[in-house]
């Protein structure tokens, strides 16, 4: 009981002061098993407050089961099983007393493909803050969805026409747009799945732009494939392999001076 | 490029890489593409040409059943009919001799001698039994025409019918007719007067069962296949469609959900007069609803629909995207908010579709409703769901074993009017989808 108020203080006194949780998401021990498989090894991982954290390593290495954890992503595969412990402000989520949806609306997602739902771009942001009650009135709302796109560099380019299908917009724009409607709810952390993999290099650009914009407010997490990206966007960087969480440090680090031969392999391009 | 010479040609097909073998088989590549086209364009056209055989038999045999034979005659409603009391009471005008009325005007209307009681006969077997119901509606929706003379277009007998189609032959010996020499020239008198003529037969829609065709009318099987149709669109859709999103996205997937799947196919694909047999034991037998009743019928065809309309909606639901699936749980959405508010508005075109093809075919089916007593005669319309029905394919059944002339054509006809409603409701299917799919 005491411990609990005394976390619930820290908590309060992170928030108002500003002083950032060194921990926004913390990881012990997470295993992951689809049936008998096992996908993930004992990852333990620290991921600060605002900031970058980029998962690296090869095409099947758990950086993107992992990524799943943080939002339970995982619970919608009926196989699956994750044992270990992870904490978002220190409040285990996977505790049975959580509730799932809840922890979603903390913890925003974008995924690999762009998937805007068809329906105009207006509602595609007005969704999330919709369901969970977030905007008491129209005007409201109309601020959210106007702030949102804003900050998902957006506003300018679809202001006039909000009411279009989000699908109809391009490659680059859907992402963006389902990057406002992540941003929408307010999340506490953000997860990318490989968020630039399915568009070219001018709109990959202006995603890490903005993924640099957003650093300043949220705790991103992002899964990618290119080593430049993650160079480019994360200030801390883990590497993943064959489920393992080899080794995880600030990015500079980890390209110029990794500490594990299969990091050092990786990054320069000898498999993967 | 041609290769005329003769060692050259052989060496060409020794060897598989060189320019004429490649270009054998080239050519027998083509050849086997066209050939397959063409397998393709003959099985078309085959099944073609018995649609068009099909339609147009039908129309050519059904379309005489749209028109219908009578009599315009100005029948004089004489007071001295209707009782003595003045006005006549409701029983008096119930009861009236109507019959007597009728052949009075036929009998002045062709100059026939009514003491000639041979002649009167022959006369009043033209018109139709059933004009006297015609007169007597004419009279019970306004009593205040007693007494006077009105016109009114009164139905010929089936044989007039038939000879007015010219289906009727006339250099048949008289004695093995139907009509006599006497009666064509009646007849003949009366078309070139303008008494006897065709006009659009609205009895085909308004009229229940009868024993003589001029007569039967499709309206009460119209009336019972709409109280199914109602009855089957209120049980088995909502059912359908919660079974199949349940199964789809909730149920665990364990031996029992996959003893269920593999029924439900199964359920598909029983044949329908088990169907039948199944409300008869379980609607009729046991729970005592009425038999023949089109809450039954409803009942029945409701549970044959039920496997179409789930297999439908599963595989609709199935069909949408698992990453519009992610994107609602990814903010926030909760399992149920994410079918209600993303999944199932993506899948309702598919869902309309299996719902609408499930309800042509349970508007077209015949065999379970014989089970459940729905071959009734029924002339009366039917009030609820529990009184006497019958169906639209049911009444084409009963009409299709008749012998007469009459009944010939209304079967086609009646099957004109049951392909005009399929075609109807895949019609408005195929509009909503593409309305839906446009929105989206």
């Amino acid at each position: 009981m005491l411990n609990v108020q005394t976390n619930e203080l820290q908590q309060g006194a992170t928030k108002l002061g500003g002083a950032l949780n060194p921990h926004k998401v913390a990881a012990k021990d997470v295993s992951v098993y689809y049936g008998e498989k096992r996908a993930l090894f004992d990852v333990t991982v620290n991921i600060p407050d605002r900031g970058v954290m980029a998962f690296i390593g090869p095409s099947g290495c758990g950086k993107s089961t992992f990524l799943r954890c943080i939002n339970r992503m995982n619970d919608t595969i009926p196989i699956c099983r994750v044992t270990g412990k992870i904490t978002i402000e220190d409040e285990d989520i996977y505790d049975p007393s959580l509730d799932v949806v809840q922890l979603r609306a903390r913890v925003g997602m974008v995924f690999q493909k762009p998937n805007p739902f068809p329906k105009s771009i207006y509602e595609n942001v007005a969704y999330g803050p919709r369901i969970h009650g977030l905007a008491g009135s129209k005007a409201e709302l109309d601020h959210i969805v106007e702030t949102s796109l804003q900050r998902a560099a957006l506003w300018k380019e679809v202001k006039d026409r909000l009411n279009d299908p989000g699908t109809g917009l391009s490659g680059g724009q859907q992402q963006r747009l389902c990057i406002a409607r992540a941003v929408a709810v307010s999340p506490e952390v953000i997860l990318m799945d490989e968020p630039c993999s399915a568009l070219d290099p001018i709109a990959t650009a202006k995603v890490e732009e903005l993924i640099d914009e957003l650093k300043q407010n949220f705790c991103i997490i992002i899964v990618t494939h290119s080593m430049q990206q993650a160079a480019r966007v994360s200030q801390r960087t883990a590497f993943f392999h064959l489920g393992v969480l080899v080794e995880e440090g600030a990015t500079n680090d980890i390209f110029t001076n990794p500490n594990d031969q299969r990091t050092q392999d990786y990054i320069t391009g000898r498999f993967g | 490029m041609t290769v005329d010479t003769a060692p050259m040609a052989t060496e060409a097909l020794d060897s598989p890489r060189s320019k004429q073998a490649m270009k054998a088989r080239i050519a027998r590549r083509y050849a086997a593409e066209r050939r397959f086209r063409a397998y393709g364009v003959a099985a078309i056209l085959f099944g073609l040409t018995f649609l068009v055989a099909l339609f147009s038999t039908i129309m050519v045999r059904g379309y005489s059943a749209f028109l219908q034979s009578a009599f315009t005659l100005d029948v004089h409603l004489d007071p001295s009919a209707f009782g003595s009391t003045t006005p006549p009471s409701e029983t008096d005008i119930r009861m009236a001799d109507y019959t007597k009325l009728a052949n009075r005007a036929l009998f002045q209307a062709l100059g026939v001698d009514p003491a000639n009681k041979a002649d009167a006969r022959a006369a009043s077997q033209l018109l139709s039994q059933n004009a006297d119901v015609q007169i007597r509606k004419t009279v019970e929706a306004d009593p205040t025409v007693i007494g006077k003379s009105v016109q009114l277009s009164l139905l010929a007998h089936g044989n007039v019918d038939t000879l007015m189609k010219g289906h009727f032959d006339r250099s048949v010996p008289e004695n093995r007719r139907q009509l006599s020499d006497k009666q064509l020239g009646w007849l003949d008198k009366a078309a070139e007067a303008g008494l006897l003529g065709k006009h659009f037969n609205t009895g085909l829609f308004t009229y229940g069962a009868s024993s003589k065709p001029e007569s039967a009318g499709v309206g009460v099987a119209l009336v019972g296949s709409l109280y199914m149709m109602a009855i089957v669109l209120l049980i088995a859709v909502p059912l359908g469609v919660a079974a199949a999103v349940y199964l789809e996205e909730f149920a665990p997937k364990n031996l029992l959900t996959d003893t269920i799947e593999v029924n439900i196919n199964n359920l598909a694909a029983v044949p329908s007069i088990v169907f039948g047999l199944l409300g008869l034991a379980i609607f009729i037998n046991f729970m005592g609803i009425p038999r023949s009743a089109a809450l039954v019928g409803g009942l029945v065809l409701a549970l044959m629909t039920l496997p179409t309309i789930i297999i439908a909606t599963r595989a609709a639901v199935a069909a949408v995207p698992p990453s519009i699936r992610e994107a609602a749980l990814g903010v926030g959405a909760s399992k149920m908010q994410s079918i209600t508010h993303h999944v199932l508005p993506l899948a309702v075109p598919g869902i309309l579709t299996g719902t609408i093809i499930g309800l042509a075919k349970a508007l077209g089916e015949t065999a379970p409703l014989l089970m459940i007593g729905m071959v009734a005669f029924v002339v009366d319309f039917p009030t609820t769901p529990l009184d006497s029905a019958t169906a639209l394919p049911v009444q084409i059944y009963m009409w299709a074993t008749a012998a007469e002339r009459g009944f010939v054509e209304r079967t086609a006809g009646a099957t004109l009017i049951l392909l005009a409603f399929l075609v109807c409701m895949n019609v408005t299917a195929v509009i909503l989808r593409r309305r839906y799919e446009r929105r989206w």
